[in-house]
């Protein structure tokens, strides 16, 4: 095992509630640029963090040339010969650029800083990534891009045998990921280890040599790049089998029927910068319009900002053909539109209140304060939603909390169902219940179409999109890549436009 | 670099108000041009001052340190004491700088491996150490030895005729120096000013933050420390009621002095501008003649608001 150069073995890492990373493997060689893929909370920055001594790890060894290392402190990982680049930029606001790249090995004569000297290197350090920025400058006084240049210039400014940069070109131009690019080659080919973390495929297979694959913090398996196709990556990142990818050509849903009614709610050009590029988008009544695309593609944020939760930046909105702005969640609850949040325990339920509470709760606080809903009105509520949507409880007044993750759903969904909406957005409805419930919840959907509902649906889980969506709109890293409708709708056509190159995707399959 | 750096800005409003409170006094008052009005400025602030410098590195590295007070009152009641049960006065001082950076490195310990907020821990520094100073004597105790009454009186500089630089002020004169020197041109200092601007940042590129939190309020303890010497020279005696309440005018100090409460940027030398502002208004106030002493307080209460809304301003501007 001559040439490799880092050896993780069996690494686990778990955080309270989470185990962010359980017995995983990872190999980088000499002279390679290696790519570490998964959706967004595969565990990707965690298992940096631990091999760099941020975290303190569970279990495992890390071996860096052969000889075991254990570092405390990213200060011990760098002394070692880890230098690394942390997702968020991490950098000292207050300082020039010059003492930034230069802080913590500042050069010193007699233990006094020579400033002029920290001047020249981090000239130099600038010059190396082609950048022309005053060194002297304040940090803060920077935009994001060139901050995370400038820890870039920080990471190389050291003679490391191994860089690690998670994420370095999430906020990057091309000329500025290219002059990156041309770097981290050169520094390749003089033989250092290098470890790139990215969501961009273009960028994994235009730089790297090697992959390495998490999901939920497991090693899914590590290949060269040049023999994974792209199709392939992305059915390791949510988890298939490249068979199951192969065969899904085949199974077709059929029978979709798109009704040819007006849109109730249209979004033109709707966006919002840092979080969604400007999209089109439009759901009719009966309607269940699937939004696919991996963990961090964008796809809350457009619920978001459809819900009035963040507020667009550009584009505009029309509900029943009416231009109309949503300031708040306030204001889309009175125009009838219902959003059950992604993480329940976080946004949705109130772990200490009844069924009964729980359900009243978006119909009370849309009456505002002084209407107070009578008893008996509520006991009627909770005992309908019970009964519709099949909550397994002995009775109304049981505390939510002591409720199965399925049926703590199908409350919220009462929540928003009392409050008679003519939209409903269902972010990641199924996550964390069982089978069943989520069969459950699926023929709910359905059953709500029927009765006329406007649905956006939001979900991992591409069976679950393409079994009940008439029309899909797929998303990749903060846009919109495609949309396809009827019976063109397949897991394999949703991967397909998720892992296409750049380029090719433009091609919109339309209604 | 056309436009001014804004972290300039306060320490330069700083320095304007200091010339316009000077400008004042000799304006209204004949005797304020007398050398001795700042000859005695910087003699009768020195241990203010010496404790805001302490101040300031903890106050930018983004804690607070509220034991000062106590310190010093400790310090000097314990050199009283010592002195006065026959320890030669140099040993007893050199012991009391020992106990001061030991306390507050005790205090960055308990900051640093139990992750507690600075202002409590300080805070119970404080009960404690103004408990311990009349543990060791319930009362005052005047210090007499000839160290005391005439080697540290007549370590002075002649600057004009009957006007000296008495020892305290060049205590303090040499305190600012090596502290700006400190901040300026060692890893430690520039390590201070990067945990105050983001401690997280810090950690992740590899500053030894323990370590250095730890020094901070080491190097905070040994310097209210030598506040508590130089006020054992300035009192000539030692007093364990005293002093109650001295952190605050050493925060508004540092405060006024341009350095930012929430840590990461500030001076050392604008730390001492801001004490020469206090005392400056208190020599005004005193000038004036017929005005309350406390009228001091309410015209640094004044100012201090109006420089930290400067500095939220700054602040705001920046982010823009
Ligand atoms: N400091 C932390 N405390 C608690 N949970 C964390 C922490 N950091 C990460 N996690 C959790 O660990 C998992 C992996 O996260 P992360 O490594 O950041 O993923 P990635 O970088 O692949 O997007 C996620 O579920 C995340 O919520
Ligand atoms: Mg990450």
């Amino acid at each position: 095992m001559s040439d490799s150069l880092l050896e993780v073995r069996g690494l686990s890492k778990s955080f309270p509630g989470v185990r962010a990373l359980q017995g995983v493997d990872f190999t980088v060689r000499r002279g390679e640029i290696h790519a570490l893929m998964g959706e967004n909370g595969a565990g990707k920055s965690t298992l940096i963090k631990v091999m760099t001594g941020v975290y303190e790890r569970d279990a495992g060894t890390t071996r860096l040339d052969a000889k075991e290392i254990f570092p405390r402190s990213p200060r011990e990982a760098e002394a070692c010969g880890i230098s690394t680049v942390y997702q968020e930029v991490n950098l000292i606001p207050h300082l020039s650029v010059a003492e930034n790249i230069c802080l913590g090995r500042q050069p010193t004569a007699f233990g006094k800083i020579r400033w002029g000297a920290i001047m020249q290197r981090a000239t130099q350090a600038l010059a190396r990534l082609d950048l022309d920025i005053d060194p002297s400058r304040q940090l803060s006084a920077c935009s994001i891009a060139i901050q995370q240049m400038v820890a870039l210039a920080r990471a190389m400014d050291v003679s490391a045998k191994l860089l690690i940069l998670d994420e370095p070109t999430s906020s990057l131009d091309e000329r500025e990921c290219e002059e990156l690019f041309k770097v981290i080659r050169k520094l390749r080919d003089e033989g250092m280890g290098i470890v790139f973390v990215t969501h961009f495929m273009d960028q994994v297979y235009a730089v790297t040599n090697r992959i390495t694959v998490l999901r939920n913090g497991q090693l899914v398996g590590e290949y060269l790049t040049s023999e994974l196709p792209r199709l392939e990556l992305v059915a390791r990142m949510i988890g298939k089998d490249a068979k199951e990818v192969a065969a899904m050509e085949s199974q077709q849903p059929g029978m979709r029927s798109v009704r040819d009614e007006k849109p109730f709610l249209e979004v033109r050009n709707f966006g919002r910068k840092g979080s969604i590029a400007p999209l089109d988008l439009s759901i009719r009544p009966g309607e269940v319009v699937g939004l696919a695309g991996l963990l961090g593609s964008g796809r809350t944020e457009t619920a978001r900002i459809i819900f009035g939760v963040d507020k667009p930046d550009c584009g505009e909105m029309f509900l029943d053909g009416e231009r109309v702005s949503i300031s708040s969640p306030r204001a889309a609850i009175r125009r009838r539109i219902a959003f059950t949040a992604e993480d329940r325990k976080i946004d949705g339920i109130i772990p200490n209140l009844s069924i009964r509470e729980n359900i009243v709760l978006a119909l009370q606080a849309s009456r505002g304060t002084w209407s107070k809903l009578s008893r008996a009105k509520q006991d009627e509520l909770a005992d309908k939603f019970i009964k519709a949507l099949r909550i397994k409880t002995p009775g109304p007044e049981q505390l939510i909390k002591n409720l199965s993750g399925g049926n703590q759903q199908k409350v919220l969904l009462g929540r928003w169902l009392a409050t008679e909406p003519r939209l409903i957005i269902l972010d990641e409805p199924t996550r964390g219940i069982d089978v069943g419930a989520k069969a459950e919840i699926e023929k709910l959907i359905t059953d709500l179409r029927r009765d006329g509902l406007a649905i956006l649906f939001i979900s991992s889980e591409l069976e679950e999109v393409v079994r009940t969506s008439q029309r899909v709109v797929i998303l990749r890293d903060r846009k919109k890549v495609g949309e396809l409708a009827g019976d063109a709708i397949s897991e394999h056509a949703i991967m397909n436009q998720i892992a296409a190159p750049t380029a090719e995707s433009k091609a919109v399959v339309d209604v | 670099m056309n436009r001014i750096n804004p972290k300039y800005i306060p320490l330069a409003a700083t320095a304007l108000v200091m010339i316009a409170l000077y400008v004042l006094g000799c304006v209204l008052y004949p005797n304020f041009t007398s050398p001795r009005v700042i000859v005695n400025l910087f003699g009768d602030n020195a241990f203010l001052g010496i404790a805001a410098v302490g101040a300031t590195f903890v106050i930018l590295s983004g804690g607070i340190d509220l034991s000062v007070g106590a310190v010093i009152a400790f310090i000097g009641i314990f050199i009283a004491s010592m002195i006065a049960s026959g320890m030669q006065p140099l040993v007893a001082i050199v012991l009391a700088l020992v106990v001061g950076t030991v306390f507050g490195a005790v205090q960055g310990s308990l900051i640093r491996v139990f992750d507690l907020p600075p202002f409590l821990v300080t805070l119970g520094g404080m009960f404690f150490m103004r408990g311990m100073a009349f543990v060791v004597r319930q009362e005052s105790l005047a210090i007499k030895h000839s160290f005391y009454q005439q080697t540290i009186r007549q370590l002075v500089i002649p600057l004009a005729p009957r006007v000296n630089i008495p020892f305290t002020a060049m205590c303090l004169i040499a305190v600012v120096v090596v502290a700006t020197y400190v901040c300026v041109y060692t890893r430690f200092g520039r390590n201070v000013y990067a945990i105050g601007s983001s401690e997280n940042s810090a950690l992740l590129m590899g500053v030894p933050v323990g370590g250095t939190k730890i020094g901070i309020y080491a190097l905070a303890g040994f310097f209210s420390a030598l506040a508590g010497c130089v006020s054992t020279f300035y009192m000539q005696s030692g007093n364990p009621a005293s002093f109650v309440g001295l952190e605050l005018d050493a925060i508004a100090a540092v405060v006024v002095g341009g350095t930012l409460l929430t840590g990461g940027v500030g001076f050392v030398p604008g730390t001492l501008m801001g004490v020469l502002i206090l005392g400056l208004i208190q020599t005004l106030i005193t000038f004036q003649g017929n005005l309350n002493t406390w009228w001091t307080r309410i015209a640094i209460g004044v100012l201090l608001l109006l420089f930290i809304v400067l500095q939220k301003a700054i602040a705001g501007r920046g982010r823009a």
